[in-house]
């Protein structure tokens, strides 16, 4: 039973290209242009997919990309949309929201259980007993949602594009048309997008009535020939953003555009009327059967009866006439009239009803389409009176045009304000964002000339703002002539299933019942009821949902604003939107050394470092232990490339450390280095490093790995603030840096350097710039890991050279390469702390045991005001060492586990290790002050609830003299 | 994505940029009470509109501060620390 009309003018199908394809298992065809929805439509089906909540049979209803009930499923692809997708040979789909298929869903029974499932049913019934919710969640997941995944898919990356563009015109009717023109011709560079696969709009589908056609053709010709403007077609604008940044989503990509101005001429919506049963297969809008018979020659229906309240419902019928449909009668809201389009009519034969709405459709057998419809009188304004019946006409569809509603949704996106308008009955816009225009059916206007003037008042508009061409004169077209939009078509009887929202199967008194419950504002009755949360996003739904609102509340809809959209406009497939990973990542210098020797890597900020060098056959722990005592023992090297290294020059560079660090720097002397810790203005430990003075205003400071870039941010934002002159210069990367420690690391280093070593010549915390092998090297005497230490600067270039000198010249020493893990174990033995994992975001520095790094007398740095507040209060927790019990307990704590007390957490561990050196586990905990004195005991919580008994001891735990890491020989010791 | 103007390097999309928070003068830490100073480091006013912020160009290392209207998310005028109190 082939629907296919003749020829049509203008038509969007190409019928030398027949396209064959399955649906439901059964074979089809259509012809290459045709939607799927098209082509089911021209075979004669009418059932095109099932409801969410009731299952109800749906079939085409707007075709306007919004049918969110014929929407299809292939192996490969789910939620394809009917009414937007062309067929392609061979393709094999499904409903998607059927159980066994869209003829016999066998959940079609839950449209009889209606009334046992009102609004809010599933937070209602669902909750309780909890036991049972797992039970319950899984029943709901079976049936709600649409579509199934395939996730044996095979991968596909989704291309990226850029575009740019002087002017982006959204919408290519007659006012994106003339626009785009008008932009154009005053010299910016256009995109002018659509997503219908072919240019016009309107125009495509308005029909042979006027001269529309020829309108179109004559601006198609001049839009292809002009140099500045590019077309895009079937393409979406998802998402408008700040600064005319665009999301446009074709079928294979995602194109991020930049605009320097954009115009949204986008049209509008057609909204159904709700009356019993406006939801079955044949109701559909009037802009559906038109674009039905324009686009694909496909006639809607055989008997359809026109349900309107403007003359485009005229327009409507006559089409339908046209195309050889028996027009059973035009139903028209309004009081009869003698205007030029009745007249029209009239003298076409059609049958017109006149101040009359539809009370209610009868349905056909299984609800597969309708059968009739029942008429009632309206009141004087249009208002169906539904005791008042009138005719019955026997019919096999209703074709609606009661209103529309302008398609904002990008507008709103951008922040322009909507307002109700009661005259018009509709949204309109009344302010704007900076460059964001809006132009045509969007503006509320009807008329072609009055769109096609908004158009080029828009694009001149646009492209003046950009400096192209003069504004334009005289004044936009304001709407005009009577409201096309009827303010309330709402046939609603106790009797019968009347739609708001086909998505959500919501009807009228769903919303009544949520409003009664007390979700009576738009927000509440949307999250309660869930209107506009389906695939459509509510573009057929929300404004009839509002106005059922309003009527409840007795609050007229006039002056009320919309609230903001949200991307996207329509929905994007995830695989538009994914991209690749990208973690960018740094390399140390010495980088190649390590992955050749086995290290481990992990990642210390955005660098990776080893965090030991694996051996064979040996476990993580015991390779690192093996590091830590050879670093003790004997010799070891491990790269610290990734420290924040930062130059600082210039007469106030002393005042400025002063500033910035707790302690004092004034008196430090040149060649010499002091630990410095930073607090934040709240007196928070934030930073701590070595200072190093090379010259009288020389000065090269380190800062820890994660923290250096936003050290050296405020640090420049510091210096701005107090007008220091001061030359900072973050090195982090070109030096690399590596620490040499152990009681041979003299005897290693002392050969290839050509200064002497001698404790007395380079004592602890001495610093020396000198030539290492010939490379200019900076070198620091530190005590980070508690032995003797020479932590060596050299140009990043020259770092993995050295770094192999040093492994070379070693080789008697036997020095090895020692991981991060060793030196934080090292670390620990010797009581250091590591800013951020001893410290949290809360951590002032007498908390932490770092109050002999802090000098109050100083006239200022930051943070001291909020210290000097702190000083005066009582320590809420310290900074203490400890070990457990057990030398090795069976659960082992780890970080972050708490110190229980009773019920009670006093505390918290922040660094914990076995210490190969000391043999028992030791660690680092914040406790109450009241539990500081050495040998006090308490208990951690470890890993499934046991408790670990554990005492404090004195740090550090290793050397607590120190006498290790100033390593002086005898000889030196009595200089 | 926003644009945003630093004063040396033009119209930048905003990912290269880091915000640094609100324009607020350090009060004289000796001159104020603990209460007055407290305030300073802890309290922001979020209530939208017209405010002076701090922002950074990542890429090029410039600190500049940005009249920033928040209620509509527009920047008014861009301009170095030191044209403060020129215009």
């Amino acid at each position: 039973m082939s629907r296919r009309l003749a020829p049509q003018p203008g038509e969007w199908i190409d019928r030398n290209r027949p396209v064959t394809f399955r649906f439901e298992g059964r074979p089809y065809s259509g012809f290459a242009g045709d939607t799927i929805t098209s082509a089911l439509w021209a075979a004669g089906v009418r059932v095109l997919g099932r409801s969410f909540k009731y299952h109800r049979p749906r079939g085409l209803y707007g075709l306007d990309g919004s049918d969110s009930n014929a929407m299809f499923e292939t192996r490969d692809v789910v939620n394809i949309r009917g009414d937007r997708a062309p067929i392609e040979e061979g393709m094999d789909l499904r409903a998607v929201n059927t159980f066994g298929g869209v003829e016999r869903d066998r959940l079609r029974i839950m449209n009889r259980f209606g009334r046992f499932t009102p609004v809010g049913f599933y937070y209602k019934a669902f909750h309780r007993p909890r036991s049972l919710f797992p039970f319950f969640e899984n029943q709901i997941r079976r049936v709600a949602g649409l579509g199934t995944v395939n996730s044996g898919k095979a991968l596909r990356h989704t291309p990226k594009d850029y575009a740019f563009c002087d002017v982006l015109v959204i919408g290519a009717g007659p006012a994106g048309l003339a626009a785009a023109l008008a932009a154009a011709d005053a010299g910016a560079r256009v995109l002018l997008v659509d997503e219908s696969p072919r240019l016009g709009g309107s125009l495509t589908w308005h029909g042979n009535l006027d001269d529309s056609r020829d309108r179109l053709a004559d601006a198609l010709r001049r839009v292809e020939a002009h140099q500045r403007i590019q077309t895009r077609t079937a393409t979406c604008v998802a998402g408008l953003y700040a600064d005319g940044w665009a999301a446009l989503i074709d079928r294979l990509r995602l194109t991020k555009l930049r605009a320097r101005a954009v115009i949204v001429a986008t049209g509008v919506f057609e909204q159904p009327a709700v009356f019993p049963h406006n939801d079955l297969p044949g109701v559909m809008f009037a802009g559906a059967a038109q674009r039905l018979i324009h686009h694909y020659a496909v006639l809607p229906a055989e008997r359809p009866v026109i349900l309107t309240a403007n003359d485009e419902g005229y327009r409507a019928a006559l089409a339908l006439r046209k195309a050889g449909a028996e027009v059973v009668a035009v139903v028209d809201t309004r009081p009869e009239g003698d205007s030029p389009a009745a007249a029209l009519l009239k003298r076409e034969g059609i049958n017109l009803l006149a101040g009359r709405f539809i009370a209610r459709a009868r349905p056909a057998g299984g609800l597969a389409g309708i059968r009739g419809v029942e008429l009632c009188r309206v009141d004087e304004r249009g208002l169906p009176r539904i005791e008042q019946r009138a005719e019955q006409l026997a019919c096999d569809a209703v074709v609606m045009s009661v209103g529309w509603t302008p398609n904002d949704t990008l507008l709103r996106m951008v922040g322009t304000r909507m307002e109700y308008s009661a005259e018009r009955e509709q949204f309109l816009p009344v302010e704007l964002p900076g460059g964001v225009f809006a132009a045509g059916k969007v503006n509320g206007l009807v008329g072609l000339e009055d769109r096609w003037a908004d158009g080029l008042h828009a694009g001149q508009a646009a492209a003046s703002a950009l400096g192209f061409g003069a504004a334009p004169g005289g004044s936009r077209p304001a709407p005009a002539g009577p409201a096309i939009n009827h303010p309330y078509p709402v046939s609603d009887p106790d009797e019968g299933k009347n739609f708001v929202d086909l998505d959500e199967d919501l009807q009228v008194k769903d919303f009544r019942n949520a409003i009664q419950e007390g979700f009576n504002s738009p927000e509440l009755l949307k999250r309660y009821s869930t209107v506009g949360m389906g695939p459509s996003q509510g573009k057929h739904a929300n404004l009839m949902a509002l106005r059922v609102l309003a009527k409840e509340r007795g609050e007229p809809l006039a002056g009320k604003q919309i609230t903001t959209a949200r991307p996207f406009s329509t929905p994007v497939a995830l695989g538009h939107l994914a991209g690749r990973i990208f973690t960018p990542y740094r390399h140390t210098p010495a980088h190649a050394f390590h992955t050749e020797r086995g290290a481990r890597m992990m990642f210390a900020g955005t660098w990776l470092r080893p965090e030991y060098y694996e051996v064979v056959g040996k476990t993580r722990e015991a390779c690192i232990q093996e590091e830590a005592l050879h670093v003790r023992g004997s010799v070891g090297l491990i790269d610290v490339g990734t420290l924040g290294k930062m130059e600082l020059g210039g007469p106030d560079a002393v005042r400025f450390l002063e500033r910035i660090y707790t302690g004092r720097f004034d008196n430090l002397k040149v060649g010499a280095s002091r630990y410095g810790v930073a607090c934040d203005e709240s007196g928070v430990v934030i930073d701590d490093g070595v200072v190093a003075r090379l010259g009288p205003n020389r000065f090269y400071v380190s800062t820890t790995t994660s923290g250096a870039d936003a050290i050296y941010r405020e640090w420049q934002r510091w210096a701005l603030c107090w007008g220091l002159k001061v030359i900072l210069n973050n090195a982090t990367a070109h030096w690399g840096a590596m620490n040499l420690a152990g009681p041979r690391a003299r005897q290693v280093l002392q050969p290839l350097v050509d200064i002497s070593l001698a404790a007395a010549d380079f004592p602890y915390m001495g610093v020396r710039e000198c030539r290492l092998d010939g490379v200019p090297a900076r070198v620091l005497r530190v005590g980070f890991v508690g032995e003797l230490g020479y932590e060596i600067h050299v140009p990043a270039g020259h770092a993995l050279g050295v770094w192999n000198r040093l492994m070379e010249a070693g080789r008697a020493a036997d020095v090895r390469p020692f991981g991060v893990e060793a030196q934080r174990l090292l670390r620990l033995e010797k009581g250091h702390i590591i800013v951020s994992q001893d410290t949290d975001g809360l951590t002032q520095p007498f908390e932490a045991g770092l109050g002999w790094a802090v000098k109050m007398d100083k006239p200022f740095f930051i943070g001291q005001r909020s210290l000097k507040i702190h000083q005066r209060r009582p320590l809420k927790r310290t900074l203490v060492g400890f070990q457990t019990d057990e030398a090795r307990p069976r659960t082992m704590p780890r970080e972050n586990h708490l110190i229980i007390e009773g019920k009670e957490m006093i505390g918290r561990v922040t660094s914990i290790a076995y210490s190969p050196t000391l043999k028992r586990t030791i660690g680092l905990a914040y406790l109450p002050p009241s539990m500081t004195a050495p040998d006090t005991r308490f208990t951690i919580r470890a890993d499934g609830g046991e408790l670990v008994p554990a005492r404090i001891c004195r740090i550090p735990f290793y050397d607590p003299a120190g006498e290790r890491q100033r390593m002086t020989t005898p000889e030196e010791d009595a200089r | 994505m926003k644009l945003l103007r630093c004063p040396i390097n033009g119209l930048r999309p905003i990912q290269e940029f880091n915000y640094g928070g609100e324009y607020r003068p350090m009060p004289d830490p000796d001159a104020s009470t603990d209460a007055q100073w407290a305030d300073y480091v802890f309290n922001r006013d979020g209530a939208p509109g017209v405010r002076l912020e701090w922002w950074y160009h990542l890429a090029s290392g410039v600190w500049f501060l940005a009249e920033h209207d928040t209620a509509r998310d527009v920047f008014l005028r861009t301009f170095l620390f030191e044209e403060l109190g020129q215009g």
